[in-house]
């Protein structure tokens, strides 16, 4: 059950919460143990970062915080917090004597839930619990969302849903109203009880991921959802919570790979900046990947990138494979983006495989890097694959790219869940989360097409689809695998240009998450996500992305996204194409 | 008494530590973190700061002897005991480092090996008003947990 793997549900929380101290200077070490000894709380100390990892991977689930010092000289502390929050997802609080503001900033860009000043006083360990219940409570929040999502999603689709209700009673289907109201609703009706936490911590162990990732090729990148995912990995502990949002960090890091690649590969003088690994909103927009030529109008789409090389994508999606997702086929069909839309698509994707560098991104599809392909312990899974899912991304952003991006909203056509398939094959599916988000994006720009899904190729599925300013239904499968899902964020894509790449790119590993590979034709209706919409929205990808929804992040372009007949969009409400 | 008399002693050590600003809050706060379970707290404390402190200070005679100087590495090491230096407290120590990595920063030589040696000297000051302040205390016995606050 999902609840077998949470350790000890502390009656008396916060008392007993289980601290990992990480810090070089020995002096300051002893005074933290004795603080957080003060506090009630059980705790470990460590000098090395590599050790602390160690500790971790371990024990599985056997810490609920991490507190780190910033300078150690085996580990930077800010590489250790993104393989905290990638692999065991657990909230780390950053410490150094130095507080500029720049290094504050990158705490926090790489997902520090705090920064702390040294001198520490010990009042400010005495809080500490509250990072860790807040993530309780968003998680747990984030999945009763994703219920009403589902739930308004099964309505129109009467899919899946089945299972969801269990942790959570969805009220209702109206109740896919704003994560706010979930929100309240959590806060009301859930014993807020940080002992009785509904959602147990999942340690993804490496057996346990790379049957994750062996599911996500199975499903196929572009139709990947926690639901499938979660049951082709037939662990009965797992619950389909902790699959949507492993899955919506592994999307993560496979832009963060993607960057990296691309990086390498192109010279187009991205910086890479350090990726968080799990950091949505920060997504490293820090370099807009500039090496794509593509001129489209995506040029709002800085991905960092990570190079995306996926050379054979590209080639792939021109192929035309009509039915073949063939991983990247989609997006390349039809594209007459320059043959390296594939590329940067697969940035975007942040396939975590794609070696394949992006060096055209077309568009400047801002290519995550999301994963450090190094640093991730996961398995990994040949990368191939992911390319070619990428791939099929790319395609399609380059389509898109080509597209003028217009203001309305181009029904971004979930291409990518053709794509998928080739991801399928791929077992690093960490990519696909990222390369899903990450094609949405130039989808959207240039997609003006109808929806027509022509599956083939993106750039097929770009001339089909009409651009229709409401009636970007986005198909929510192919989010995993088309970035252009992730596109449904972006609803604003069309304004691209107005949205900072960081939101684009949010986006889209938000709608890449979970996309289910909805097949081009219909499916690519893309719901305007719309923060207010966030609940609707969700409800239309049978992707369990709503925990990748993150509101802010979708807050952040929302003025951008609608602005003008966009809203239409989301007054169909969820399309289910 | 013998006693009393050493506790206002060791008291008045302390109150001086602060009033010349040698020390600072941190101090107090070890000493609250003192109890019955580490009676010897503070001391142990201050008795790890003194082993990491000497081998910082000597990287930094060794890294102030190169030429030309690498002021990146000396910024590193002196954030290092900068960092170590706020754990007990040690304010004018502190402040000294905040001023030489300035002129780490500013690509200053003479002003760091300025630095260093007044660093050097306040680190020396402190450390010796220390030791006949825990010596003292000893000897006075245990002060704060006479009376354990409950």
């Amino acid at each position: 059950m999902d609840n077998g793997c949470f350790s000890s549900p502390r009656r008396d929380f916060p008392a007993g919460l289980r601290v990992l101290v990480v810090d070089d200077d020995p002096t300051w070490l002893k005074i933290l143990e004795k603080m957080l000894k003060k506090c009630n709380y059980e705790v470990t100390t460590c000098c090395l970062a590599r050790h602390a990892l160690n500790l971790l991977r371990e024990r599985k689930d056997g810490y609920d915080i991490v507190i780190s010092d910033v300078n150690m000289p085996d580990m930077d502390g800010f590489k250790l917090l993104e393989h905290v929050g990638l692999e065991m997802d657990l909230p780390v609080i950053m410490m150094s004597v130095d507080g500029e503001t720049s290094r504050v900033m990158k705490g926090v860009q790489h997902g520090a839930c705090d920064y702390l000043l040294k001198p520490i006083r010990m009042k400010e360990l005495r809080n500490i619990w509250q990072h860790v219940y807040r993530k309780r409570i968003h998680e747990a929040k984030e999945f009763e969302s994703f219920e009403s999502f589902e739930s308004i999603h099964l309505m129109t689709n009467g899919s899946e849903l089945s299972d969801e209700g269990n942790l959570f009673a969805v009220e209702d289907v109206t109740s896919t109203k704003k994560r706010k109201d979930a929100d309240n609703k959590l806060d009301d009706k859930e014993c807020m009880d940080p002992s009785s936490t509904k959602k147990a911590r999942v340690v993804w162990s490496v057996d346990l991921h790379q049957k994750f990732v062996k599911a996500v090729n199975q499903i196929g990148f572009d139709k990947v959802g926690p639901k499938k995912i979660l049951d082709l990995m037939n662990v009965p502990w797992l619950t389909r919570e902790n699959v949507a949002s492993h899955l919506q960090k592994y999307r993560l890091y496979l832009i963060r790979i993607q960057k990296e690649n691309d990086r390498r590969s192109t010279s187009s003088g991205m910086k890479h900046s350090d990726f968080p690994s799990k950091d949505l909103g920060s997504f490293g927009f820090q370099n807009p990947v500039n090496k794509q030529q593509n001129d489209v109008s995506i040029d709002s789409y800085n991905y960092s990138d990570g190079s995306l090389q996926l050379p054979n994508v590209e080639n792939k999606s021109h192929e035309g494979d009509k039915g073949t997702v063939s991983q990247f086929t989609i997006a390349k069909k039809g594209r007459p983006l320059a043959g390296s839309i594939a590329d940067s698509n697969m940035r975007e994707s942040s396939r975590v495989g794609l070696q394949q560098p992006f060096s055209q991104s077309e568009g400047s599809h801002a290519v995550f890097d999301c994963s450090m392909p190094t640093q991730y312990s996961w398995t990994e899974v040949p990368h191939t694959q992911l390319k070619e899912e990428h791939k099929s991304h790319v395609h399609l952003e380059d389509s898109f790219n080509q597209m003028p991006l217009h203001g309305k909203q181009h029904p971004i056509q979930v291409d990518q869940s053709q794509s998928v398939t080739s991801i399928s094959s791929a077992p690093s599916i960490r990519e696909e989360g990222v390369a899903a988000c990450i094609e949405a994006k130039p989808l959207f720009s240039d997609f003006k097409n109808d929806q027509s899904s022509s599956v083939n190729s993106i750039g097929n599925a770009v001339d089909t689809f009409p651009i229709q300013p409401g009636s970007l239904v986005m198909n929510a499968q192919s989010l995993a695998s088309s970035t252009t899902n992730s596109g449904l964020k972006a609803h604003g894509y069309n304004n691209l240009g107005s949205i900072s790449d960081l939101e684009i790119y949010q986006r889209n590993l938000l709608l890449g998450g979970e996309a289910a590979s909805a097949p081009l034709d219909e499916d690519l209706h893309f719901h305007w996500l719309q923060v207010d919409c966030y609940n609707m929205n969700f409800g239309l990808q049978n992707i369990g992305m709503p925990e990748y929804y993150d509101p802010g992040l979708i807050a952040e372009a929302p003025s951008h996204l609608y602005d003008s007949s966009d809203y239409s969009v989301m007054d169909q409400g969820l399309f289910i194409a | 008494m013998d006693k009393t008399h050493s506790r206002r002693q060791v008291a008045a050590i302390k109150h001086s530590l602060f009033d010349q600003g040698y020390l600072d809050e941190q101090f107090i706060q070890l000493e609250e973190l003192q109890d019955d379970a580490n009676p010897n707290f503070v001391e142990e404390i201050v008795t790890l700061y003194y082993r990491d402190s000497s081998r910082l200070i000597s990287n930094l005679d060794h890294a102030l002897e190169r030429n030309p100087l690498d002021f990146n590495k000396l910024d590193t090491i002196m954030h290092q005991f900068k960092g170590s230096s706020s754990s007990i407290g040690a304010k004018k120590v502190k402040a000294e480092c905040t001023l030489f990595r300035e002129y780490c920063r500013t690509r200053n030589g003479e002003g760091c090996r300025r630095s260093f040696q007044q660093m050097k000297k306040e680190y020396a000051t402190l450390r010796k008003k220390l030791e006949t302040y825990f010596q003292l205390a000893r000897q006075a016995g245990p002060q704060e947990t006479a009376f354990p606050p409950k």
